[in-house]
């Protein structure tokens, strides 16, 4: 963490964080941006354009990560001025624990039911 | 609790009353009978003063509804004190049953009690005892430190503390209205499941926790804000008193592990109210989910309790030392190393439930690699202390015994974390003993560190050191006679949780321990003692200079206890240790000029809105659904009610401020 | 003195003696770290979306021999769902874009739109949930189906406390005007609902699009 000394200088009115609101020319790049990226995979799995389910899987979360980005820098107006750089930084974090929590929870739980419970999700297909 | 027959608890009753009912008062149980009645009569005689003496309306006006950080951060330590008896009655009960229940014996707990018990402690001691009395010191503190007359959102705070407590009621009222849950500190489904428990005692574990949590998440967002914005002028990061660097950082990992508490409940409770199949066997559900999700939470709470007390003993040790701490950066380097690790290790609290050699591995690894900059800061601390004037006051009485005392707890967490040898001492009263040591040892003792030498600043006078010095060698005593025996145990094979024993070479291993818990219940009772005494000379204690140790940060700039302001003026920081740089350059106390002084206004929302939350988990626990539904519209009502108020502050009037520091000034004056 | 640092000439008096306090009181903007706050306490919503995410990542393949996500799911549905919440998303930004002008109207107008649009989204979702349940695929019914309502049903409560709030503030606005104290909390409510947005692009990927995959 990088020493900031913010705050406290910039004590003028509204706009001192370099917060910055966007106009009708970035919400609609924003927004046009965002039906594109929304159509394309809609239209990927409903037409079922590659074969294989795997390809699919990984081109949409791309698309998914890209829009979500597309998102931050258009909707909610994220830069490394904001704050005194404090916001980024929060999302950075929280994007690594999101990370964390999610593969190592899907990680930890995989090597778990294949070794306490082999067979089983084959198994719970065929439960009556 | 027993199921009750249809006809008893039917129609109109449990249209009104849920499943609420007459056989929920633990009447069968001597014991909890004889707890109440004392509660009751101690209860009353409070009510009876403060009605006696008409201090409800001050106590209303200047505490309840107060918005300021130092008296909303005494509520927090008296509410963790309070608890802490609750906790430690239940710890000194475990340790008499254990040492009891040899050679055929049952002891005088039975098994439905005694599983209460030890739930009730665990919960009671990390949430309602460590959790407020840590958020209670940041509290108080952090805005003294930084230089900042109040928290960011001082309402928020009002509010966060009254959650925090409403959440200490609903505990509290397991005890004697139904039951509390049975299933460990972090109750595991599918025990947990309805299905297994279908009582009220793990919905109180729920909704307690469900309730404070709220608070400790809205505390956490609260300082952080604070501690980013509201620092004086100058104070940049690397200026920052260390013990505020470590309270961002144990904020920080609060905002970011509650809300995985709040999941991971959320769902359990889908599992008991609605019948959703997370965490239950059958339905494609998963227990071990929740293990994993309740320890991506569990784990960093550890750090959250320990981070800010490593701040607190890093303050003693360079103000008791007179020194500057040794490497201020290596500090904070290491405590963002161990705030960043600490969210890397969670499966070390499960390595035996089968999640294989790679992923143990690398669990393992992560975990021992936080001891690399546990133990940078514990050199720092000894650097510091090396060729210091060391002054063994109270506060660095309890440092140097923390360093003595964590090293240890440390070094056998590093034991636990190779997984071989966790297969060996997984639940066994080795782990038992571990996190006793590394909790008592790192936070109690950092708290009572902390205690001793901010009680000055928060009331004007010292502790009395006779009572303090009894009180800390019957704990560190007691300490070392209750937790080694279990180490012991631990390794021979005894699991956590016992009630009974087959085994009698076992038993003057318990008698040991219980020995060492009767020498820590004296040392609680000599602190009170301390606190009593302390107060009862307070004109012999008392300190006019708002300095009494040579301190070094900037809480010692003002008077003790602050005024409302905490600072007539904002200070300008050049240096680290503000308050010693600023003694060093020759600095003035100004005497006038002052301006009026704008302040947030006190607010009762906080406290009602806790009220009704308290209302609302009553109403779910036990199934009261109108009034479930009656306070959660109430509450909404009400925060909604709250944001129509625009007009929350006011200034202090210039004559006021300078009355206040005229009155400084003189007592300044007269002690020379 | 010799350890002493060198002071910021911005912290010196005219004889270039240090300062250690300002004389008067610095100008502290009303609110000035609400905006910050608030990011904070979205961050840790976003963390409770991120185990529900993980939750439902865990359980999503456990169909306890009941119906699965191509059994089930209806993606144009979905799509015109997620229509609606883009949609609500361009309207809060025009509602910005008037409040920055000024123009108390004209923001009052667009918060409205962006209510129904709000509304539209939540009652597409019940539809889709009562169609659902109707047809037997209960939150009890599998572990998949506990982690796709509760994700999803978790989602849709925060669209309706957004509407709730959105509701209160558009009375706020109506009473006062857009005092700076309106304008921050119609900031707030941009930031949690352009959040909402963010976490519904996550669930249309992960949940009904990736679901439809498996």
């Amino acid at each position: 963490m990088s020493a900031h000394d913010q705050g406290h200088h910039d004590m003028h009115g509204h706009h001192e964080d370099g917060q910055d609101h966007g106009s009708f020319g970035s919400y609609m790049i924003g927004f046009i941006l965002s039906v594109i990226l929304t159509a394309i995979p809609f239209w990927l799995v409903m037409t079922g354009y590659f074969a294989s389910p795997q390809t699919t899987a990984i081109v949409i979360l791309g698309f998914a990560i890209v829009q979500i980005v597309v998102h931050m820098i258009y909707f909610l107006h994220m830069n490394t001025r904001s704050q005194g750089g404090w916001s980024m930084m929060a999302l950075i974090f929280t994007l690594i624990l999101v990370v964390i929590t999610l593969s190592g929870s899907m990680w930890v739980m995989y090597h778990l039911n294949t070794n306490m419970m082999p067979g089983m999700t084959h198994d719970m297909s065929q439960m009556p | 609790m027993a199921p009750h027959p249809a006809s008893e608890n039917s129609g109109i009753w449990k249209l009104i009353f849920g499943r609420l009912d007459w056989s929920a008062l633990p009447l069968h149980e001597p014991i909890v009978v004889g707890t109440f009645a004392m509660v009751a009569l101690g209860g009353l005689a409070v009510f009876g003063l403060i009605t006696r003496y008409r201090l409800w309306g001050y106590l209303w006006t200047e505490w309840f509804t107060t918005v300021d950080h130092k008296r909303i951060g005494i509520m927090y330590m008296i509410l963790g004190l309070v608890m802490f008896v609750r906790g430690f009655a239940d710890a000194v009960m475990m340790r008499i049953q254990q040492a009891m229940a040899f050679n055929g014996s049952e002891g005088y707990l039975n098994a439905h009690h005694y599983d209460q018990i030890f739930t009730a402690h665990g919960v009671i001691m990390i949430f309602f005892v460590a959790m407020p009395m840590i958020t209670g010191i940041m509290n108080y503190i952090v805005p003294l430190q930084i230089g900042a007359r109040d928290v960011s959102f001082p309402f928020l705070n009002n509010f966060s503390f009254w959650m925090t407590t409403s959440g200490a009621v609903i505990v509290m009222m397991s005890l004697f209205v139904g039951e509390f849950a049975r299933s460990g500190w972090l109750a595991y489904p599918p025990l947990t499941g309805i299905a297994y428990s279908p009582g009220v005692g793990v919905d109180y574990y729920i909704w307690a926790l469900q309730i404070a949590g709220v608070g400790t998440l809205l505390s956490g967002v609260n300082l952080i804000a604070t501690i980013v914005k509201m620092r004086a002028p100058g104070m940049t990061m690397m200026k920052l008193p260390i013990f505020v660097w470590t309270s961002l950082l144990a904020n920080v990992l609060i905002v970011a592990a509650f809300p995985v508490l709040t999941a991971v409940l959320a769902l359990l409770s889908l599992d008991r109210y609605v019948g959703t199949a997370f965490f239950t066997n059958d339905f494609g559900g998963n227990p071990m989910m929740y293990v994993n999700l309740i320890w991506i939470w569990g784990h960093p709470e550890v750090y959250i309790l320990i981070l800010p007390l490593f701040g607190v003993f890093s303050e003693v040790v360079s103000t008791f030392c007179s020194k500057r701490l040794f490497g201020y950066s290596s500090m904070v380097y290491a405590t963002v190393v161990i705030a960043i690790l600490s969210y890397l290790v969670w499966l070390h609290h499960f390595f035996t439930m089968g999640s294989g050699a790679s992923v143990n591995s690398f669990f393992g690894i992560t975990t021992m690699v936080i001891s690399i900059p546990t133990g940078a800061k514990l050199f720092n601390w000894l650097f510091t202390m090396y060729r210091g004037r060391i002054r063994f006051e109270l506060p660095m009485m309890w440092t140097v015994a923390f360093m003595l005392t964590f090293t240890i707890g440390g070094m056998t967490g590093v034991l636990l974390a190779v997984p071989p040898a966790d297969f060996v001492l997984h639940n066994s009263l080795f782990l038992i003993a571990h996190f006793h040591n590394v909790i008592i040892g790192g936070v109690l003792f950092g708290m009572f560190a902390a205690i001793n030498y901010w009680w000055p600043k928060a009331f004007g006078f010292k502790l009395d050191r006779t009572w303090g010095v009894r009180s800390f060698w019957l704990w560190v005593v007691g300490f070392w006679f209750a937790f080694m025996p279990l180490y012991i145990l631990g390794l021979m094979g005894v699991t956590r949780r016992l009630r009974v024993f087959d085994d009698p070479s076992l038993q003057i291993w318990f008698i040991i321990a219980a020995f060492g818990a009767f020498l820590i219940a004296c040392g609680i009772a000599c602190m009170f003692i301390q606190f009593g005494v302390s107060i009862w000379k307070r004109n012999e204690l008392r300190d006019t200079t708002g300095d009494p140790w040579n301190g070094r940060t900037l809480e010692w700039s003002t008077s003790s206890p602050p005024p409302d302001y905490n600072f007539a003026f904002t200070p300008v920081i050049h240096d680290n240790d503000a308050w010693a740089d600023m003694k060093k350059r020759g600095y003035q106390r100004p005497t006038g000029g002052f301006e009026p002084i704008h302040m947030p206004s006190n607010t009762g929302t906080g406290i009602i809105l806790a009220g009704l939350a308290t209302a609302f988990g009553v109403a779910m626990i036990w199934y009261i659904w109108w009034l479930a539904g009656l306070s959660f519209f109430g509450l909404l009502a009400v925060a909604i009610g709250h944001t129509f108020n625009y007009k929350r502050d006011f200034h202090i009037p210039r004559d006021v401020v300078e009355r206040t520091e005229g009155e400084r000034t003189r007592l300044l004056a007269a002690q020379g | 003195m010799a350890t002493a640092s060198p002071i910021d000439p911005a912290f010196l008096d005219q004889d270039g003696n240090p300062l250690f306090h300002l004389d008067h009181e610095p100008h502290h903007p009303e609110g000035s770290s609400t905006a910050l706050g608030f990011w904070i306490y979205l961050m840790s919503d976003c963390l409770i979306f991120a185990c529900l995410f993980a939750t439902y990542g865990v359980l999503g393949g456990n169909y306890a021999a009941g119906p699965g996500p191509r059994d089930l799911f209806d993606l144009p549905l979905v799509a015109l769902n997620t229509a609606m919440l883009l949609f609500s998303s361009i309207t809060y930004g025009f509602a910005m874009l008037a409040m920055e002008k000024n123009r108390a109207g004209a923001t009052q107008g667009w918060l409205a739109i962006t209510g129904l649009f709000g509304l539209a989204f939540l009652s597409i979702e019940l539809y889709e949930f009562s169609h659902l349940i109707h047809e037997g695929a209960t939150p009890m019914r599998s572990g998949f189906l506990s982690a796709f309502f509760t994700l999803v049903g978790t989602h849709g409560l925060h669209v309706t406390f957004g509407c709730i709030w959105l509701v209160t503030l558009m009375v706020q606005i109506a009473r006062k005007g857009l005092i700076p104290a309106n304008q921050r909390r119609l900031m707030c409510l941009s930031m949690f609902w352009h959040f909402l947005d963010v976490v519904w692009i996550g669930v249309f990927t992960f949940v009904y699009l990736m679901g439809m995959l498996r």
